[in-house]
C-alpha cells in the first residue's frame, strides 16, 4: 500500500465512485480447538453507497464471519485474515489500518453493527440512555448532557413509546423489540456510512420482525446509509433487498439483484433455498422440501464445488474442478458448472446426476 | 428498593436474635461452672453475694429475659467474670478498634490487589502473567497466614530491618500483620476476578462496545470492571468479619493488643460472659457487613432492584 487516505468524508477520485465498500479475495482462517476452519473462503464484492446488499446462507457458511471482518471485529487470538485480502473502505484497506485508527475513525462512525440477540448484546449494568449516549461520546465533542438529549431524540427517531422514561431504564426492562430499536439507535447514532445488521430479527417474533425491518428501511432512506444485512430468512431478503448474494461453505455462489435471484437463478443451490421457503399459496399437503446432507466440513473445504455431494444436478466435473464464477448479466454471477456452455440443461440431469 | 433494605434489615435483626440466643445457652451448656469454682472457697454469703451480682441465682428463663432486656434496653453485655467490675462492652470498646484498624487495612490491600492482579491476569491469559498471578493464588490460598507472617517477620525485620517485629505503636507496625492477613483474600479476589473477567470478556454486549469503537482501556473501565466486580461485592461481606476471626492467630504472633488475642484468653480464662459478648459483637458485625453488601449490590445491579419491583414492562 502507498499513501492510505485518511479522511473518508472526501469522495474518491475513483470512476465508480458510489462504491463505499470493496471487499477482495477476502479469506477469513478459524484456528480452534479441532483444526484450522477455513470460514471465508475467496469472497469479494462490491457495496454501493445507499444500496441494501443482503447475504443469505445456512449456519456456518461464513456470512457473519464475513461482517465481523468489516467491523474488524473477528474473534480474537483464534482468528485469522488471509494475506491477499483487501476491505477497502472508499478506497482505504481497513486490513491494514492500525487498531487505534480503527477504533478513532472506523467503527461506530463509519460503519456500525447492529446483532443478533439484543438481549445479551446489550451490556445489562447500563441504562439504555447511557449506552446510546456512549456512542456519542466516542465519536463527537458532545458532552454528557448535549449526548444524553441526542440519545433521547434517537430514541424517538426509532420510534420508542415514553423515551423519556425508556432512556433511564435498563435493557432487562425492556422487550426484545425495544431492545433491538436501542440497537439501531444505538448503531445509528453517528449516522455510519454503513449498516451492518447480523440476522437483526432472527430473535424476535414475525410481527416484531416486520416492524424492525420497515424501521431500517425507513432509517436507511432518510440517512442513505448502505445497508449489509445478513440473514437466513428469503422472506427478509426479498422484502428489502436491492441485491443479494447467496454464500455456501464460506464461498459466495450466486450474486445478483433481487429480481435475478429469485427469478432467473442458476445456481442449484440457491434453487433448493427458494424451494425451501412455505409458500401461503400452497394447498397441498405435500412436505415442505428440504436439502439432504450437511455443508461440508471448513477444516479441509474441498478443492472442487463443496455443494456437488449435495446437488441434485451434480456432474462428473463437479466433484473434479472449482466452478470459476461466471456472469449471466452485468449485475448477475455465479460459480456453477451447469452454466458452461456444453454442460447439459439441468432437466435433461436426472438425481444424483450421472454425467 | 425501600421495600427491600427494610426486609433485609429485618432479617439482620431476627439472624442477631438467633445468634445471640445460641451463645447465651452454649456458653451455659458448657460442663463446670466457673463461678462455682472461683467461688468454692468462700463463705456461703459471700457466695451468694456473687451469685446475685451476675444473676445466676435466678432460673436460666429468667436469666435469658434479663439478658435480653439488658442487651436491647442499655446494650449491656454483663460483667467480666474474671476481672470483677469491668465491663464486656468497655473491653470491646478498648480492643476493637485495634482489631477494626488492622482488618480494614488487610481487607483494602486485599481487595485492591486481588482485583488488579485478577485483571491482569484474565487480559494476558495464557502468558506468563497470567501464570504468575495464578502461582500467587494458589500460595496464598494454600500457605496458612501465620506460615507467612513468620516469613514476613524472618525476611522483613530480621534480615532486612524494614518493619519492626511485634508490638502496636504506630502505622509502621500495622504493615506486616496486615499484609500476613491479606493475603489469603488477595489470592482468593484475584482467582474470582480473573474468572469474572473471562466470563465478562466472552459476553456478546461486549461486542457491541467493541463495534462502538472504543480503546481497550475505556472498554474495560466501562464494561468489563463493573459487570466482573458484582460477584466480588458478595464475598467481601463475610470477608469483614472473617478478618476479625482469622486476626485470632495474626494478633497473637505480632502480640497486637486487639480482639482477637483478648478472646483467646478469654475462653482459656472460661470468662463466660466475655465469650458471650465477644461472640454477639462478631455475629453482629457479620450480619451488618452481610447486610450493608446486600444492600449495595441492589445499587449496582439494577436487575437485582427490579426482581423486588416486580417483572418488566410491557412491549
Amino acid at each position: 500500500m502507498n499513501e492510505q487516505k485518511t479522511n473518508f468524508d472526501t469522495e474518491t477520485s475513483r470512476d465508480d465512485s458510489d462504491v463505499i465498500l470493496d471487499v477482495r479475495n477476502l479469506d477469513v482462517y478459524l484456528n480452534t480447538y479441532s483444526g484450522r476452519i477455513h470460514a471465508v473462503r475467496d469472497v469479494s464484492f462490491t457495496l454501493k453507497k445507499g444500496e441494501t446488499l443482503v447475504v443469505v446462507g445456512e449456519s456456518g457458511c461464513g456470512k457473519s464471519m464475513t461482517a465481523r471482518a468489516i467491523m474488524q471485529l473477528l474473534p480474537e487470538k483464534i482468528s485469522e485474515v488471509g494475506e491477499r485480502s483487501q476491505i477497502l473502505f472508499n478506497g482505504t484497506d481497513i486490513l491494514k489500518m492500525p487498531e487505534k485508527k480503527k477504533e478513532t475513525e472506523l467503527r461506530g462512525k463509519y460503519i456500525s453493527m447492529i446483532f443478533q440477540d439484543p438481549t445479551t448484546f446489550l451490556n445489562p449494568t447500563m441504562t439504555v440512555g447511557e449506552q446510546i449516549a456512549e456512542s456519542l461520546l466516542l465519536h463527537s465533542k458532545m458532552k454528557k448532557k448535549e449526548a444524553m438529549e441526542q440519545a433521547l431524540s434517537l430514541l424517538k427517531m426509532v420510534k420508542i413509546t415514553n423515551p423519556e422514561k425508556r432512556i433511564r431504564q435498563y435493557p432487562h426492562e425492556l422487550s426484545g423489540g425495544m431492545r433491538q430499536r436501542v440497537m439501531i439507535a444505538m448503531a445509528l447514532a453517528c449516522e455510519p456510512k454503513i449498516l451492518i445488521a447480523d440476522e437483526p430479527t432472527t430473535a424476535l417474533d414475525v410481527t416484531t420482525q416486520a416492524d424492525i425491518m420497515e424501521l431500517i428501511r425507513e432509517l436507511q432512506e432518510k440517512m442513505g446509509t448502505s445497508v449489509i444485512l445478513v440473514t437466513h430468512d428469503l422472506g427478509i431478503a426479498a422484502e428489502v433487498g436491492d441485491r443479494i448474494q447467496v454464500m455456501y461453505a464460506g464461498e459466495i455462489i450466486e450474486t445478483g439483484t433481487k429480481s435475478e435471484i429469485f427469478k432467473k437463478a442458476v445456481h442449484p443451490y440457491t434453487w433448493a433455498l427458494m424451494k425451501s421457503v412455505p409458500s401461503a399459496q400452497s394447498q397441498t399437503e405435500e412436505k415442505l422440501y428440504s436439502l439432504k446432507g450437511t455443508p461440508p466440513d471448513l477444516i479441509a473445504p474441498p478443492k472442487a464445488c463443496a455443494f456437488a455431494p449435495r446437488c441434485e444436478y451434480c456432474m462428473g466435473i463437479c466433484r473434479r474442478l472449482h466452478p470459476v464464477m461466471a456472469a449471466e448479466s452485468e449485475s448477475h454471477s455465479a460459480g456453477c458448472w451447469l452454466m458452461h456452455p456444453d454442460a447439459p440443461k439441468p432437466e435433461q440431469l436426472g438425481k444424483g446426476g450421472t454425467i | 428498593m425501600g421495600k427491600y433494605i427494610l426486609k433485609r434489615i429485618l432479617y439482620a435483626v431476627i439472624a442477631l436474635f438467633v445468634v445471640s440466643t445460641i451463645a447465651f445457652f452454649a456458653v451455659r451448656m458448657i460442663p463446670g461452672n466457673p463461678i462455682e469454682a472461683m467461688t468454692e472457697k468462700l463463705p456461703d454469703e459471700i457466695r451468694q453475694q456473687v451469685f446475685e451480682q451476675y444473676g445466676f441465682d435466678k432460673p436460666i428463663m429468667e436469666q435469658y429475659k434479663l439478658f435480653f432486656k439488658e442487651l436491647f434496653t442499655e446494650g449491656d453485655l454483663g460483667e467480666s467474670l474474671k476481672y470483677r467490675g469491668r465491663k464486656v462492652t468497655d473491653t470491646i470498646a478498648s480492643y476493637a478498634p485495634v482489631s477494626g484498624l488492622l482488618g480494614a487495612e488487610a481487607i483494602a490491600i486485599g481487595v485492591i490487589s486481588g482485583i488488579i492482579l485478577g485483571i491482569v491476569a484474565a487480559l494476558n491469559r495464557g502468558k506468563w502473567l497470567d501464570y504468575l498471578v495464578m502461582f500467587i493464588a494458589v500460595v496464598g490460598i494454600a500457605v496458612p497466614n501465620f506460615v507467612l507472617a513468620s516469613c514476613f517477620q524472618y525476611f522483613l525485620t530480621i534480615r532486612f530491618h524494614l518493619f519492626p517485629t511485634t508490638g502496636w505503636e504506630g502505622f509502621s507496625y500495622t504493615v506486616l500483620p496486615a499484609l500476613a492477613l491479606s493475603f489469603n483474600s488477595t489470592a482468593k479476589y484475584a482467582r474470582y476476578m480473573r474468572a469474572n473477567c473471562l466470563d465478562v470478556l466472552n459476553q456478546d454486549y461486549i461486542i457491541t462496545a467493541k463495534s462502538k469503537g472504543m480503546s481497550k482501556f475505556r472498554l474495560i473501565r466501562k464494561h468489563v470492571l463493573k459487570n466482573s466486580i458484582l460477584p466480588i461485592i458478595t464475598l467481601l461481606g463475610p470477608q469483614i468479619a472473617l478478618m476479625f476471626g482469622g486476626a485470632f492467630v495474626i494478633e497473637r504472633i505480632f502480640a497486637i493488643p486487639g480482639l482477637g488475642s483478648y478472646f483467646v484468653s478469654s475462653v482459656t480464662d472460661r470468662d463466660y460472659t466475655m465469650v458471650m459478648g465477644q461472640t454477639i459483637f462478631i455475629a453482629a458485625l457479620y450480619i451488618l457487613s452481610v447486610l450493608i453488601v446486600d444492600i449495595l449490590y441492589g445499587f449496582i445491579d439494577p436487575r437485582i432492584r427490579i426482581s423486588q419491583r416486580g417483572g418488566r414492562d410491557g412491549n
